[in-house]
């Protein structure tokens, strides 16, 4: 077995497990916690308030977005961009039809590009800020940095990759693939997650409240 | 001392909170929603960083996987009481709990109610700033914050009665609405009575005053404490049930709403036999029911203050504004008006903090600041008379002479004048 094998193999499981199993634990243990049923008469729903929480929180407020344009720019590019590798990127999709079966249309190698720079942008930007801004360089931890600098050499070795040209760039992509996934449910990166319930738990009591911000 | 505030600061996790702890990106975008900071560009009045002390405690003790991250190295220290210590300051002079940093937050999490939770904590260990252990000491001699006694609301009453040539119903048992009100408005803003009167009158509304149960401020919600914020609800509660009335009316008070409305019944445990209405839900269900019918308007240009708990946290939008445009000819609106506008900057109890004094009046420039934006305002409507006392104190401070008034007394004054319901 090469070095390859075993990363896009047994340590692809692996990894791939760890990333499900830690998740799904993160996520029941915050739900399982459970809360006390409200008492006081609702003025409107909680439902419709956890849904429109979620989906007004993706929309910057324009009153702010003056003050924070940097910021939303840096994220939405990072997120939109990141996005669009890894779901449309072709060798994403090959991997994903050699274990499933399953497979969809590629974005094609300039659409690549276009993400890829929009994503590394957006990224810089953000972790920049991390420490030029005394905002962030004050509420900045370990995991913010840790997490930035795993996912900036998975998507960097995932563009050094991209050619299939060496096998070694390959194996070293999956390797820093499979890191990013181990240590993905147990630091910050879970927000990609744990946003839906907290933007939803703000909803909920607003909604209850007949308002929702 | 520290490992009562961490029990109870644990005690307080439920699952909105764990999900807000597991959320957060510190991205900082907080920072630009808040007051204290926009008035200060200090990095720690970060909304987030505010709730340092909970985060430390929830990673240690509550976070899911804690073991496994604990045989890394990566759970926190144990909060140490010194760290309470450094942390009150933030947690009780430079947060109103106004909830403006939601907005702008990309998870949504409810900071203001997080540290709402957090004062749990401090309150349960007593490290609490002197001027709210001096209000929480009157309020359990007195039932009121600043000490007013049932004789002294008699007082007032007596000499509202007299300015406005009507009587004002006390403890009259089976009235369909007992009329709540803040210690601030008894002392500072009396005319708010007569102009209930007035109103009341005009619609044929049956209500009375307790004198058993008239203070609505809950100073137990300001300072963190459950136990005592649960005694002043069930006081109200009491009276509201011994007089037998429909609804209780909750003031031109902001925490008082939301502490009476939303609170109440979890504190209590049971819902209320009544139904809690605020002064503005009630006149503006009055105005558009016709039995309060607006007259002449206000000429001057006038803008309105929201105050947070009652519109941004209270869910009441719309209806001061249409309460406003009845009685305002040239009523202007503030930049960010309505859920996102800017709080006085003594809300939480900051107003009653002697030791936060120089840090409210900073942050009220910003709101200085929002209504110069709009130019030529001759009078600001403020519908809560805590932030009418910290706009008097800005003003004064910042040496303008804009009028601030209440909105009751708005509407009391510009009430189309009709022959009195027979009713009253």
């Amino acid at each position: 077995m090469t070095f390859l094998d075993f990363v896009e193999g047994p340590m692809f499981y692996v990894a791939a497990a760890v990333f499900v199993a830690a998740g799904l634990w993160r996520l029941a243990g915050i739900v399982r916690i459970g809360k006390k049923p409200d008492l006081a008469p609702p003025r409107g729903s909680a439902s419709a308030g956890w849904i429109k929480g979620n989906l007004r929180h993706f929309f910057p407020r324009g009153l702010f977005a003056e003050r924070t344009w940097m910021h939303i720019l840096g994220g939405y590019g990072f997120h939109l961009g990141l996005f669009a590798l890894l779901v449309f990127a072709a060798p994403h999709i090959a991997f994903v039809e050699r274990l499933t079966g399953l497979s969809w249309p590629a974005m094609p190698r300039w659409g690549f590009i276009i993400a890829a720079e929009i994503a590394f942008a957006g990224l810089i930007v953000l972790w920049v800020r991390r420490f030029s801004d005394p905002v962030m360089r004050l509420i900045s931890d370990r995991d913010d940095h840790v997490g930035t600098w795993l996912t900036f050499l998975v998507m960097l070795s995932g563009c050094l990759a991209l050619q299939e040209a060496h096998d070694s760039l390959r194996a070293t992509h999956m390797l820093l693939v499979n890191i990013w996934l181990i240590y993905f449910p147990f630091g910050r990166l879970m927000h990609a997650f744990t946003f839906v319930l907290s933007r939803g738990a703000t909803g909920a009591s607003y909604g209850r409240k007949g308002m929702n911000p | 001392m520290s490992e009562i505030a961490i029990k109870t600061l644990l005690a307080q996790t439920d699952s909105d909170l764990a999900a807000y702890m597991e959320a957060c990106v510190h991205c900082g975008e907080c920072a630009e929603a808040c007051h204290f900071y926009e008035a200060t560009k200090d990095p720690k009045y970060t909304p987030t960083f505010k709730l340092a002390p909970l985060v430390k405690a929830y990673k240690r003790h509550t976070a899911p996987l804690r073991g496994i991250r604990r045989m890394f190295g990566l759970v926190p220290d144990e909060v140490t009481e010194d760290e309470l210590r450094d942390w009150e300051p933030l947690i009780y002079d430079s947060c109103t709990m106004c909830g403006r940093c939601t907005l702008v937050c990309p998870m949504g999490i409810d900071i203001a109610g997080t540290i709402r939770k957090v004062r749990e904590g401090y309150a349960a260990a007593g490290i609490v700033p002197e001027g709210l252990q001096e209000a929480r000491q009157h309020v359990e001699e007195t039932g009121s914050p600043m000490g007013v006694t049932a004789k002294a609301l008699m007082a007032q009453i007596k000499h509202q009665e007299q300015e406005t040539g009507l009587p004002i119903p006390v403890d009259v048992k089976g009235a369909d609405y007992l009329a709540l009100l803040s210690s601030m408005e008894i002392m500072g803003y009396p005319e708010i009575i007569g102009a209930y009167a007035k109103i009341f009158k005009h619609a044929g509304l049956s209500w009375t005053i307790s004198t058993e149960a008239y203070e609505a401020t809950n100073i137990g919600v300001q300072i963190g404490s459950g136990p005592l914020a649960k005694t002043l609800v069930q006081k109200v509660v009491d009276a509201a049930e011994k007089l037998g009335v429909k609804h209780v009316i909750s003031p031109e008070c902001g925490h008082a709403y939301g502490a009476l409305r939303w609170a109440g019944p979890n504190l209590i445990g049971r819902s209320f036999d009544f139904e809690v209405v605020h002064i503005i839900e009630l006149l503006d269900q009055l105005r558009r029911d016709g039995r309060i019918p607006a007259g002449d308007k206000d000429g001057r240009r006038i803008t309105l203050h929201d105050p947070c708990q009652i519109v941004r946290r209270g869910g009441l939008l719309k209806e001061p504004r249409r309460l406003m445009d009845d009685a305002c000819s040239d009523f202007v609106e503030m930049e960010g008006a309505g859920i996102a506008n800017l709080c006085c900057g003594g809300g939480g109890g900051v107003s009653a903090n002697p030791r936060a004094e120089e840090l409210k009046i900073k942050a009220f420039g910003c709101k200085m600041e929002q209504i110069g934006k709009i130019g030529g305002v001759e009078a600001v409507v403020v519908p809560c008379a805590n932030c009418r006392g910290v706009f008097e104190d800005g003003l004064d401070a910042y040496d303008s002479d804009l009028e601030v008034i209440g909105l009751g007394e708005l509407v009391a004054d510009t009430l189309k004048d009709l022959p009195p319901s027979p009713a009253g």
